[in-house]
């Protein structure tokens, strides 16, 4: 054997010994985590339990997969109750104790608000599922759910379209709290820009849960018999729903007399109601589990697996936490580091083939480009998509229809670096 | 030494008295220093959530304790301490929302947030003074006190005992729930006040202001204790015990059943507002929830783990719950409440005057025990 | 050009349609439902009606099945199909030949969607080829659709068709469209005329928004005159009903609350357990309807689906009775004489339960159905609506009360539990087995919270969260009525539930909830005993 040869043999060997060594050394390496931040007991559970299955079921795929940045991907799931101020003592458990790299979770936004200064002081990062009512836009958050422009303006532009029945006077039905609010006002907003009176427009708002809704369902009733087309734009929040429904199918109210528009009712809170009596009845979202593409056959197919239950429906918050992962392991990817700043810049431009069948862009605003669809409730407690828009829509963090937040710009990178500014921050 | 200072003095016996100072000191020196002067891994380090965690349960105790002193001593059970320990917070809340300024994200210096969202033009009047720290002051001691009187005057003159009490602190607090939910009344319904920047100019996400209002809060668990054991020391004290274990009597010998009861109840929202207060800067956050009656019965049971009429005891059940709580919320996160629920249970079976009762009834066993023992050597 | 092909043929068929109810070519029948697929409502609108101009009466069962959702454009071959529902794929039939065309799976389908505008025109289209059918009842529907759209061409097909109709319930239903459609024509005497005939018909608020212009500036003083008396008349109705229909609600809200509160008014009122877990109570209740009524899905046919809530009452009072009888034998008897201790124990025991519950059915709402016989109103008035599912609460309500009176009054085991809460020790004495008895009552106050739960699972959510919904408006029942006291439960809860509609039409909803609170804490000043106090020396204990 020359001494080329053995030269050579020897390179070869080093150099599997090398990747053995790496491999080693990766399969070793700490597993990076994650935190999960969604209620599991308390009245949010609800809702929040289904996000915290939809973020397992990423990270399991994540892991069959080979792992992040060739170390495995650990979910730290913990029980904020649907306790305000637990939800902030949770989220610096799991900043500081647990060091995880992102956080998905929250749905209510008080539990927002709440965790807010948290995610600020340690700079963490938060991805945030739910439709929201906007205004805000943290460095430290990035909001996967519609802004209002994603999801109300155009529900209603439908409505008033010879398709949606070219509606005349408005019922804005709401939870007493800030998103309804929030969405009315820009609402109001919107319909009178389009030369809405203002008798027209009745604004009605309930408590949370509330469960007796026999002289509110009679007053729209009243407000409806003006001969005018009316329709009803809810944002009754989550448990009110049920028996709000309940009650307008039992006092005959058909889809083709009023229609309901809400904002808040998927696939998953349909799943409790009997739907027969309320077909035709509308509600917008960015998907819905009724989309007809490869995407999201494969997305069903993966939560159906994961959950071991064919009966479980999917729905947009869903989505939202589906695009919110895929996005952050590209930009972690990207980044070739889990460091919050690295990714935050990375998080920028990065583009997500989602279930409903779009390209979903992250803004420099820290909110998504979305589409928006209309669907009508089924029988069966699906929804038929009756409109959607050709292409996503950005959202708006800060409205133009409330003055106050018309002024400001949300651009977190040069020269604004910013959330809420009306200058840029760095002159050019 | 004048005769107050001996009767302060008379409150706690030696060992009490150490015992009292030990506690003290570890909860207002040592956890401070070992959180600031050793470095983060060494095994003696306090991290920062822990004192923050920590900062929490000092303001749950002093909830307990205050509501200790009405129920435990006076025997009435008020469901709706949470009242006024949130009354004080939005108090606290309403300050640190003023000390914003031009700093919330609509950069108007004369409203907060919230207000310039829904249209309102200007401050309304129950705003006024809470730029000041003494309005302020006046005001978390003074608007729980009020109610409580109201409150306590009506029910307390009708005779109004036992659970009926119970049942209208507890509409109490869910009316005032509910009226906080709402957007109209101008306390920031559903979300509350947060996004708070800085109080008394030092900003409250930095590691010195957490400390200085952990140790804040030590010191006034402290004080709070101190005034509690003076006023149950007190003849007044002795009177209500007796009002707790037959009120009829008392009112027939001549006291004055309502007027002790009312005192001790003003006291006790008073303590609970200051527990609010100091609540409300730690977490960042105030809102209706706060007033729950779910969270005024969850006051009444930490007092009853640690065993009811004992005050020491009210402190030790709000650390033992919460404590319990916050471990079991992160390493069970599914079947926490199964936890937690069984160990409600399972004192009331068997600790029924609680964990502080568990020490004597140790002491009795072991005593007879020891009894036992002696009796078969004699025997 | 789909489009421009559908007006071409629109045009061809409306000249075929000269003869009515006479099928045409299959060719041209075939090209007229393929029109039928194209993009855009109004398209498919304008589709609907050019085939029901073809007159051809294949045409009808096409238009229904569209409107119900179940029209299919087969994805191999572009061809329009009639799809039903079986099992999981969807059975086809040829709407040409009517031949069956076996099945295929949802995939392999489009479906044509429909919304709501396209719904209110195909009912209108529908409307007009059954405005002759022999069923009298079909031909009331078809005069409702046809009459919601008030076009000049419907008013001619109602003209036409009042010309052969002989039913006499139909004429008149026909009459009144017609005058609502005449109100604005032309002719005054017309315009007089239609008022009257309003007048003899419905006084609801539809007819009111029809008439008050005219009663506001008619030309004609005569017509004016009419239209005011008219309004005035409806406006005085409208008040009569709106007053009953308050009540009506106060009292279904009432009965929603004395539901609620009678098993509560055993455990607490009579026994004294501060029973925090009764809400808990009320939640297995509903979760047993839940799970009868799938039993009744998966085990029986679809025709007695609808008893299945009938089943779950009994299924559900031993289901939360057996829970309370477990809870009193293993835990609350160690309790007894220590009432306050018993709200800390039920309290627990109840974040047990709900933990329980969200382990075995998992967090979200879950779905129980109102029976058939349940849904829907009953208009007792015009615009007094009485849902049947809140006339069924009040009467069950009511029904569960008397039952559980009757049961104390004349059972032995009644008298023995009043037996027991009067003077224990004598009761002992007299032989009757105490810690017996004292099980069953609070399993039968634990049972009747789980028959309320099965009703109130008609009118809200099933959640694990459901019982601390009314734990609260519970107690304050018990409290306000007079503890231990089942008269003062009902009296509690109705006048609870009535003071409280009448204020929300003012004050809100929050508000309302918040003044009753107000309401009661003030009352109980008064009378620190509730409604109906109990006397004597029980009443200090």
């Amino acid at each position: 054997m020359s001494m080329k040869a053995l030269g050579l043999r020897g390179l070869a060997l080093g150099g599997a010994f090398a990747a053995a060594l790496t491999a080693g050394i990766a399969q070793a390496a700490e597993p990076i985590k994650i935190g999960v931040l969604h209620s599991l007991s308390g009245t949010m559970a609800i809702s929040e339990t289904t996000l915290k299955d939809t973020i397992l079921m990423m990270v399991d795929d994540l892991n069959k997969k080979g792992g992040l940045l060739g170390r495995k991907v650990e979910a730290v799931v913990v029980d904020p109750a649907s306790n305000w101020p637990l939800f902030a003592e949770k989220a610096r458990e799991l900043l500081q104790k647990e060091k995880v790299a992102a956080v998905f979770g929250c749905w209510t936004s008080v539990s927002r608000k709440s965790v807010l200064p948290v995610f600020e002081e340690l700079n963490g990062m938060l991805f945030y599922p739910v439709q929201y009512e906007g205004e805000e836009s943290s460095r430290n958050v990035f909001y996967t759910g519609a802004a209002p422009n994603q999801q109300a303006i155009p529900a209603v532009e439908y409505l008033m379209s010879p398709d949606g029945g070219e509606v005349k006077r408005w019922v804005l039905a709401g939870t007493d709290y800030v998103y309804p609010r929030t969405t009315n006002k820009i609402l109001e907003a919107f319909l009178i820009s389009k030369g809405v009176p203002k008798d027209d427009i009745m604004v009605n708002y309930t408590p949370f849960g509330h469960s007796d809704w026999q002289t509110i369902v009679a007053d729209i009733k009243r407000f409806a018999s003006a001969g005018k087309k009316t329709a009803v734009v809810s944002t009754i929040n989550g448990d009110a729903n049920v028996p709000f429904y309940k009650e307008l199918a039992n006092q005959g109210i058909k889809a083709t007399d009023i229609p309901v528009v809400a904002f808040s009712v998927g696939e998953e809170e349909l799943a409790g109601i009997d739907t027969s009596n309320l077909v035709g009845h509308l509600a917008a979202w960015n998907y819905f589990m009724s989309v007809d593409t490869a995407e999201n056959d494969a997305f069903i197919k993966q939560w159906h697996a994961f959950i071991k239950d064919t009966k479980r429906v999917t729905n947009d918050p869903m989505e939202a936490h589906y695009i919110g992962f895929k996005m952050w392991t590209q930009a972690v990817q990207q980044a070739g580091t889990t460091d919050v700043d690295a990714v935050r810049q990375a998080m920028y431009g990065q583009k997500v083939r989602s279930p409903s069948g779009y390209d979903i862009v992250m803004n420099t605003n820290h909110h998504l480009s979305k589409p928006v669809m209309i669907g009508e409730i089924q029988a069966d407690g699906q929804f038929e998509i009756v409109s959607k828009t050709d292409a996503a829509i950005k959202a708006d963090a800060w409205s133009p229809f409330i003055p106050e937040s018309a002024k400001l710009t949300a651009d977190w990178t040069f020269p604004w670096v910013c959330g809420n500014c009306t200058e840029p921050k760095f002159a050019k | 030494m004048g005769p107050l200072t001996s009767r302060l003095l008379a409150l706690e016996s030696r060992r009490g008295w150490s015992v009292f100072c030990g506690l003290l000191l570890v909860a207002a020196v040592l956890v401070p220093v070992l959180h600031l002067a050793t470095p983060p891994d060494s095994p003696l380090h306090v991290p920062a959530y822990m004192v923050s965690l920590l900062g929490k349960y000092l303001c749950f105790a002093l909830l307990a304790l205050s509501l200790d002193l009405v129920w435990g001593y006076a025997g009435a059970l008020s469901l709706g301490h949470g009242a006024f320990f949130a009354l004080g917070g939005y108090a606290m809340g309403m300050h640190l929302m003023r000390q914003i300024g031009e700093r919330g994200v609509y950069g108007n210096a004369g409203l907060p947030d919230f207000m310039v969202f829904l249209n309102w033009k200007e401050l309304p009047w129950y705003w006024w003074g809470f730029d000041g720290v003494l309005w302020t002051a006046l005001m978390i001691v003074a608007v729980p006190a009020a109610l409580a009187f109201v409150v306590g005057w009506f029910a307390f003159r009708s005779r109004i005992t036992g659970v009926y009490f119970s049942i209208i602190t507890q509409a109490m607090t869910f009316a005032l729930m509910l009226a906080f939910f709402r957007n109209e009344m101008g306390f920031g319904g559903n979300n509350g006040l947060t996004d708070f920047k800085d109080i008394l100019g030092y900003p409250l996400q930095s590691d010195a202001t957490r400390v200085a209002l952990y140790v804040a809060s030590a010191v006034m668990l402290a004080a709070g204790y101190l005034v509690a054991r003076f006023v149950v020391a007190s003849k007044l004290g002795r009177v209500l015990m007796a009002i707790r274990d037959a009120e009829s009597r008392v009112r027939f010998l001549g006291y004055d059943v309502t007027a002790a009861k009312l005192f001790v109840f003003t006291l006790s929202a008073v303590l609970a507002g200051i527990a609010g207060a100091l609540y409300v800067p730690q977490v960042g956050i105030i809102n209706p929830s706060e007033f729950s009656p779910a969270q005024s019965i969850e006051v009444a049971i930490w007092v009853a783990v640690g065993g009811r009429g004992t005050l020491f005891g009210a402190i030790l059940g709000a650390f033992t719950v919460n404590g319990a709580k916050s471990v079991f919320t992160g390493l069970a996160p599914e079947v926490w409440l199964f936890f937690l629920g069984g160990l409600f249970i399972l004192v009331t079976l068997f600790m029924p005057k609680g964990i502080v009762g568990l020490w004597g009834q140790l002491r009795a066993k072991i005593g007879e025990g020891v009894q036992n023992v002696a009796q078969k050597h004699r025997a | 050009m789909p489009r421009l092909a559908a007006l071409f043929f629109a045009l061809l068929l409306a000249v075929a349609a000269a003869a009515p109810a006479r099928a045409v070519d299959d060719a041209v029948f075939a090209a007229a439902l393929k029109g039928l697929a194209v993009e855009g409502f109004a398209e498919k609108t304008a589709a609907a009606d050019a085939l029901a101009a073809t007159g051809d009466p294949r045409a009808l069962p096409v238009l229904r099945a569209m409107a119900a959702g179940n029209l299919y454009v087969r994805k191999a071959d572009d061809a329009p199909v009639l799809g039903e529902r079986a099992g999981r794929d969807l059975a086809l039939t040829d709407p040409v030949s009517g031949a069956d065309l076996g099945t295929a799976a949802s995939r392999d389908l489009t479906k044509i969607t429909v919304n709501n505008v396209l719904r209110t025109a195909l009912a209108a289209i529908i409307g007009r080829l059954e405005i002759a059918d022999p069923d009298p009842a079909r031909r009331r529907a078809a005069v409702e659709s046809i009459a919601r759209d008030s076009t000049p061409e419907a008013a001619g097909v109602l003209r036409a068709a009042l010309e052969h109709e002989a039913d006499p319930g139909v004429r008149t239903l026909m009459e009144r469209a017609l005058a609502r459609m005449s109100l604005a024509s032309p002719d005054a005497a017309v315009r007089l005329a239609a008022v009257e005939s309003l007048a003899g018909g419905e006084l609801s608020p539809q007819v009111r928004a029809l008439v008050a212009p005219l009663a506001e500036s008619d030309a004609d003083a005569r017509v004016r005159d009419a239209a005011r008396d008219l309004v005035e008349r409806i406006e005085l109705r409208l008040m009569i009903v709106d007053i009953t229909l308050n009540l009506f609600q106060g009292l279904s809200l009432g009965s929603v609350l004395l539901l609620a509160a009678i098993g509560l008014a055993i455990t607490f009122g009579v026994m004294g357990v501060i029973n925090m877990a009764h809400g808990e109570m009320i939640m297995l209740g509903a979760y047993t309807a839940f799970v009868v009524q799938e039993a009744f899905r998966a085990f029986l046919p679809d025709g007695v689906f609808g008893l299945y809530l009938i089943v779950s009452i009994p299924a559900a009072f031993l289901v939360a009775g057996a829970v309370g009888v477990a809870l009193e034998r293993g835990i609350i008897r160690f309790l007894y004489g220590r009432p306050l201790e018993t709200l800390l124990a039920t309290w627990g025991i109840s974040l047990m339960l709900q933990q329980v519950v969200r382990s075995i059915f998992g967090a979200p709402n879950k779905e129980v159905a109102n029976p058939a016989w349940m849904t829907g109103a009953w208009e007792a008035l015009p615009g007094l609506v009485l849902t049947w599912n809140r006339v069924a609460i009040i009467v069950f309500a009511l029904a569960v009360l008397a039952a559980v009176a009757l049961a104390l009054r004349y059972t032995a085991f009644g008298l023995q539990m009043r037996a027991v809460t009067q003077n224990r020790s004598m009761a002992a004495g007299m032989g009757i087995r105490t810690g017996w008895v004292d099980a069953l009552t609070f399993g039968l106050g634990s049972g009747i919270a789980g028959v309320a739960g099965v009703a109130l699972s008609q009118v809200g959510n099933v959640s694990p969260n459901l019982g601390q919904a009314y734990i609260v408006d519970s107690f304050m029942v018990v409290v306000f009525g007079g503890v231990g006291s089942l008269w003062g439960v009902l009296a509690g809860a109705m006048s609870l539930g009535i003071v409280n509609k009448i204020l929300e039409p003012y004050a809100g909803a929050m508000l309302g909830k918040i003044l009753v609170l107000v309401f009661i804490i003030l009352f109980i000043q008064k009378r620190p005993r509730g409604l109906f106090a109990l006397k004597g020396r029980a009443a200090e204990a």
